[in-house]
């Protein structure tokens, strides 16, 4: 089902420039594995190499953070905004 | 610092007054732990800041820490939200050092992913509070200067 994806600024040059991309999917998993071979430079932003979601990155189904749903198995509905945002963080 | 021949000029972080209480009272409140929080302005096509600040958004450190800070993930996204609906991103982040200078540390250093962004460090160190201003890209840390106003 279609969404749509925010890209924040950050990424955007690893995605041809476009603030936000439309995406099919069933889970966020799904639309990231399809954003990921339009956009394989985004794989790394996305994705840790145990393919869990990378600690440093924020996605949010509408207004939920996934971490707080079901991570990458998070379903999705029509029309559903997914957002993501890189973690603010330091010391 | 930055070498110019990078062509990185930094901006200057305007903040008035009444932003820089809000700042430096938000540090104060979280103690013992670090507070921190994010500022939304006006940026040039190509993402710069212009460095006028138009909103100031206090966050919940979600690390609850002396130590570290990672901004509520939820009240990133709303700020984000809000900023964006007026045509204006974030530009900034600010944190306290509860016990370290105003400068960013090799947390702050390695964590900082954007760019473009200011980086704020409100050191509580001493009696009076002292807030500064950073650029931290690929590794190196740049100062911005600040700039307070009455309005």
């Amino acid at each position: 089902m279609p969404v749509e994806v925010r890209l924040p600024t950050l990424l955007r040059s690893q995605a041809g420039g476009a603030a936000t991309i439309s995406a099919d999917g069933v889970t966020v998993g799904d639309v990231f594995r399809t954003l990921i071979a339009e956009h394989p430079g985004l794989a790394d932003s996305l994705i840790d190499e145990t393919g869990q979601l990378h600690r440093f990155v924020n996605v949010y189904r509408n207004d939920d953070d996934i971490r707080y749903l079901d991570q990458l198995d998070t379903k999705l509905a029509d029309r559903d905004v997914i957002s993501i945002l890189p973690a603010v963080a330091g010391g | 610092m930055l070498e110019p021949e990078r062509g990185f000029t930094p901006p200057t972080l305007r903040l008035t007054v009444a932003q820089y209480r809000t700042i430096v009272a938000h540090c104060y409140d979280g103690l013992p732990d670090e507070a921190c929080g994010l500022l939304a302005g006006p940026v040039e096509a190509d993402g710069e800041p212009t460095g006028v600040v138009t909103s100031v958004y206090p966050c919940t450190n979600a690390d609850a820490s002396a130590r570290t800070y990672t901004v509520e993930s939820r009240e990133l996204l709303r700020a984000t939200s809000d900023a964006q609906s007026r045509h204006e991103d974030l530009v900034a982040v600010w944190h306290s050092h509860t016990h370290s200078d105003a400068y960013p540390s090799d947390t702050d250093v390695s964590q900082a992913l954007a760019p473009t962004w200011i980086y704020v460090l409100v050191s509580l160190k001493h009696a009076e509070p002292v807030l500064r201003a950073y650029r931290i890209r690929d590794g190196a840390v740049g100062e911005c200067e600040v700039v307070l106003a009455d309005s």
